[in-house]
């Protein structure tokens, strides 16, 4: 075990890389003056630019905002919204809220995770797609509802939700 | 009196009762150049079935149309019923189009001045009981007023409560009027408003912090998100009233991720009044200087509780404090904080506007004004509804909601989200206030309301609200972090037939005990759906245990044995 | 608090009255409610709280009956008043207690035979003492993992309770901030740094605070066999004193 040499305490610390989206992740970290108490805001500046939370972003984060790593860890691991992963390049989102779950969106999930041959929270081998649950997306008068690729569609059925999978995977 | 004026002839700043009168007035003759005007809902549900391209289509045709059918079309809000989306509202014919696709703007923007030339499917009867039982109090502008705009807002009369407040009430007269008023927290628990901004306004401390509570978690509630999106300029003004009233410098919208349109509304609308110098310093031309901006949510429902919301405004995990002390004593970074819901906030300018005595003539003597419900499920008008405190259950879901579809009988509806429980077709004449809900083992909570017919098994439904609970507990306390696992997987096991009279018993031992130990309202709420679900549908339960079978047809189909899965060959 | 000054602040604090299990104490008010039992010999299990560090109120066996409020309290974090009655011992209490050390027993791997604290471990010793001889709870048998990466430590999460004493050790008195946990609710994990093998970590000073915190045999000396391992975490109520002196000169 070694102490890294890297002071943790030093200034103007570099992006992992020279990707223009770090621009976006430093606004956020100075528009929030680089406070231990903008870590959550800071790593969805993160997940939004880059799509997930990976450990050179979380190094970088927590030297910037001055938080132990283990607590950005805590942190990105606590909430569900973040990912430690990539998500694949469609995203089906199913939501098992009351009034979807009342109206069978686990059937949805289930033709969701047959027709991709994943389990909910898994991403396809080819990457293709990335099948999550959501706890209630809020649309709960046009249950049960599905978000594709960020599109809330309503009123579905096992079959429809199938096809636009099906079409994804082409 | 602010001279300036900004290149669309509004002024460019509010620093007086008499600006803030101007830009009324200048929007109010803005708004006569047009005859008509016609609201498109850009809620979630109607965007989803396609409002966004509903508006382009008919802004392209009413920009073609002639003399007669002139008209401004807008992004307005939530018309209340979702299930018939996407809903255009014509004004002032007070005319309200469902089901409206992209096809059908040319001869919407023609119904202008002949009515009959719209098939009668398209045309919602908004007389209908759905619409006319309903007290609009705090979407009292129907979804009229484009979301995005504030002088909209302020042609509505909004801001005038807030003027009056910074400049001809002392903070203590503005929460002695919140007291009259009798408002208490629409949240969930009830607290008295007034005495909560009492309580903060007195705590000692150099520094304080109002908060708005948005991260509606409860799944099947989405009131919040509707008020947020539609009116946010009301409830912003809402909170800076608080501010004042408590003497806060600094505030926080804490919105849940899962609503990015909320999110964009409230930033948009943060900038709006900030530019017009309604936020930030010297509000309305005095000395009181508040500003705030929006904290995002990250996928805990936990977070709806206070003490986690404040762990997560602090950059941490959303892990709940002990209680006592009190956020109004010592909250954020350890200062006395103002913590209250969308909706409580939405109320303020209305109360602060007519009057606490007018406000406190609605509902009961308990439990006064309005609520908004999110009723959903198996009934036939599914969205957004709101009524007095006291109106009874049968009311909000037969009258107003139409009754279960398709034939099937009404079982139970489930109130208060997770925390909740679920009340029997023999208690719909409950009123809905948060004592008589309390009384029945169930809970007002944030207004999440969902029905459920004779196709729920009230043990699947249980079970349900325990895995959701157990997903979300935070894992602080034992109780909550393990005793949620072993009530689940007994729920689990009784659907599937293998469960017994001693598990039963112990499951029932295993929620009084969490009940009582969890640290916080999660683990606290988490056995009420089980324990309401035992009151009113023992029988069912014991039909898994005993007999081996589900009678709903929701474990297995009906009479088919639990414990024997469809056979695989 | 007083904005005055020191001495002002020992001033406004007052002495105040109350009454635990029918006997008459006195406290500051500012203690809490188990920091006066305890000075009055009258004993509140606990199992996340610990001299020295903060309080987290998370393993609630410290809960106890306060007259007047309709929910029980945790001793470690409510701070006492004036005429306050508090019963810290019943038959429901008892009950919650026990029901609360067979969800631990549940929730891990506890195998007291081979394991390094059997005999000096603190879960042990709770359950002893409130008679905890069997469990009325399926065990989950939780996959969990044993990181013995670190050059003179162990950490096995099958006994880990999530008491966080670790973490709140290694932040508060070290300062070091190495242990978190990774996720929530049951799937809860004591983690150093970004989920790292502990031997890796960078920001770890091999100071050892974190084994003599740890209540259970989750957190140990390599070399030690089974019952082998006694912890002293006495040192860290003294550092608490040493720093509040240094503090307030």
């Amino acid at each position: 075990m070694t102490l890294s040499s890297a002071n943790p305490i030093s200034k103007a610390i570099a992006p992992p890389s020279d990707d223009k989206r770090w621009r976006i992740v430093n606004v956020t970290m100075r528009r929030l003056g680089y406070s231990p108490s903008a870590l959550i805001e800071t790593l969805h500046a993160v997940q939004k630019s880059f799509g997930y939370l990976d450990e050179p972003a979380m190094r970088y984060v927590a030297r910037s905002l001055h938080v132990p790593l283990s607590k950005v860890y805590g942190v990105a691991t606590f909430y569900s919204h973040f990912r430690l992963k990539p998500e694949g390049l469609h995203t089906c989102v199913v939501c098992l809220g009351t009034a979807c779950y009342i109206k069978g969106s686990a059937k949805l999930l289930a033709a969701a995770e047959q027709c991709g041959r994943i389990r909910a929270a898994e991403t396809t081998a080819d990457g293709k797609m990335s099948l999550l649950t959501a706890r209630c997306v809020g649309a709960c008068g046009i249950a049960p509802a599905v978000v594709f690729d960020g599109l809330v569609l309503g009123g579905l059925t096992p079959e429809a939700t199938k096809e636009r999978i099906e079409a994804w995977l082409k | 009196m602010s001279e300036q004026r900004n290149h669309d002839n509004y002024p460019a700043r509010v620093d007086s009762a008499d600006d803030l009168g101007i830009m009324a007035e200048t929007e109010r003759t803005r708004q006569q150049q047009f005859k008509n005007r016609v609201f498109v809902c850009m809620g979630t549900a109607c965007q989803s079935c396609g409002s966004a391209d509903v508006l382009a289509a008919l802004k392209k045709a009413a920009e073609a149309g002639g003399d007669e059918t002139s008209c401004l079309v807008s992004k307005g809000g939530c018309q209340g019923n979702c299930a018939a989306a996407p809903l255009v509202s014509l004004q002032p014919q007070d005319r309200l189009y469902q089901h409206v696709k992209s096809e059908d703007a040319q001869v919407l923007i023609n119904s202008i001045s002949d009515q009959s030339v719209v098939a009668k499917e398209l045309v919602c009867d908004n007389k209908a009981p759905f619409f006319e039982k309903q007290k609009r109090v705090v979407t009292e502008f129907r979804g009229l007023i484009d979301p995005e705009r504030v002088e909209e807002y302020i042609a509505v009369g909004g801001f005038e409560p807030l003027m009056r407040a910074v400049s001809e009430m002392t903070p203590e007269q503005v929460i002695q009027e919140m007291r009259k008023s009798g408002l208490r927290g629409r949240g969930g628990a009830g607290y008295p408003t007034g005495l909560k901004w009492s309580t903060v306004a007195k705590s000692p401390g150099a520094h304080r912090y109002v908060i708005c509570n948005a991260d509606e978690g409860d799944p099947g509630a989405f009131m919040n998100r509707s008020v947020l999106e539609d009116y946010p300029f009301r409830v912003l003004e809402g909170m800076i009233i608080a501010a004042y009233a408590v003497g806060a410098d600094h505030g926080y919208v804490y919105v849940r991720a899962e609503y990015p349109l909320a999110v964009e509304r409230v930033e948009a609308a943060l900038k709006s009044i900030r530019k017009i110098g309604l936020l930030g310093n010297n509000i309305g031309g005095t000395k009181f200087s508040f500003d705030a901006e929006v904290r995002l949510g990250a996928g805990a429902f936990v977070c709806g509780e206070e003490t986690a919301l404040i762990s997560s405004i602090e950059g941490g995990r959303g892990l709940p404090r002990p209680r006592p002390p009190y956020p109004a004593e010592s909250g954020l970074w350890g200062c006395p904080t103002l913590i209250n819901n969308v909706e409580t906030y939405a109320n303020v300018p209305v109360i602060m506007q007519r009057g606490a005595d007018w406000y406190s003539a609605i509902g009961t003597e308990k439990c006064k004004g309005t609520k908004t419900f999110a009723l959903s499920g198996r009934v036939k008008n599914t969205g957004l509804v709101e009524v007095p405190l006291g109106t009874t259950l049968q009311e909000v879901i037969f009258d107003i909601g139409g009754g279960v579809p398709d034939g099937h009988a009404f079982k139970a509806v489930q109130t208060g989200g997770p925390a909740g429980g679920c009340i029997p077709a023999t208690l719909l004449d409950t009123p809905i206030d948060y004592e008589s809900l309390q009384a029945l083992g169930s809970f007002m909570g944030s207004g999440g309301m969902i029905v459920m017919d004779d196709t729920s098994c009230m043990v699947d439904v249980a079970k349900f609200f325990m895995q959701f609970c157990m997903s979300e507990s935070c894992g602080k306390c034992v109780p909550c972090r393990v005793g949620t696992v072993h009530l689940h997987d007994m729920l689990d096991r009784m659907t599937k037939g293998e469960s017994s009279m001693e598990e039963l018993e112990m499951m029932e031992s295993l929620c009084d005990m969490v009940k009582d130990t969890s640290l916080c309202g999660l683990g606290q709420g988490a056995p009420n759906p089980v324990v309401s679900t035992l009151k009113f549908f023992r029988g069912e339960y014991l039909a898994h245990i005993l007999n081996h079978n589900c009678p709903a047809g929701v474990c297995a189909p009906v009479g088919e044995d639990l414990r024997r899965p469809a056979c695989a060959l | 608090m007083c904005a005055r000054g020191r001495r002002s602040a020992e001033a406004c604090m007052r002495v105040v009255t109350l009454t635990i299990n029918g006997h008459d104490v006195s406290g500051r008010d500012d203690e809490t409610v188990l920091d006066v039992s305890r000075a009055h010999e009258i004993e509140i299990p606990t199992l996340c709280q610990l001299d020295g560090i903060s309080a987290w109120g998370g393993c609630r066996l410290c809960l106890v009956e306060i007259e007047g409020k309709p929910k029980l309290q945790p001793a470690c974090t409510t701070v006492v008043s004036e005429d306050m009655v508090i019963l810290t011992e019943s038959a429901k209490l008892k009950s919650y207690r026990k029901m609360i050390i067979e969800m631990l027993f549940t929730e891990g791997n506890h195998i007291c035979s081979v394991c390094v604290s059997n005999g000096n471990c603190e879960l042990q010793h709770m359950a002893q003492s409130l008679g905890v001889d069997h469990v009325r709870l399926p065990y989950l048998y939780p996959k969990r993992e044993v990181d013995a990466t670190h050059e003179r430590f162990v950490f096995d999460g099958n006994r880990c309770i999530l008491c966080t004493r670790c973490v709140r050790v290694c932040d508060e008195v070290e300062g070091a901030h190495t242990w978190d946990i990774q996720g929530r609710g049951i799937n809860s994990k004591l983690i150093t740094d970004l989920g790292t093998p502990w031997g890796e970590s960078t920001s770890c000073t091999s100071c050892g605070k974190c084994v003599e915190a740890c209540p259970t045999g989750a957190l140990f000396e390599k070399g030690k066999g089974a019952g082998e391992m006694t912890k002293e975490p006495q040192f860290l109520s003294y550092l608490a004193e040493m720093k509040k002196a240094k503090e307030s000169e």
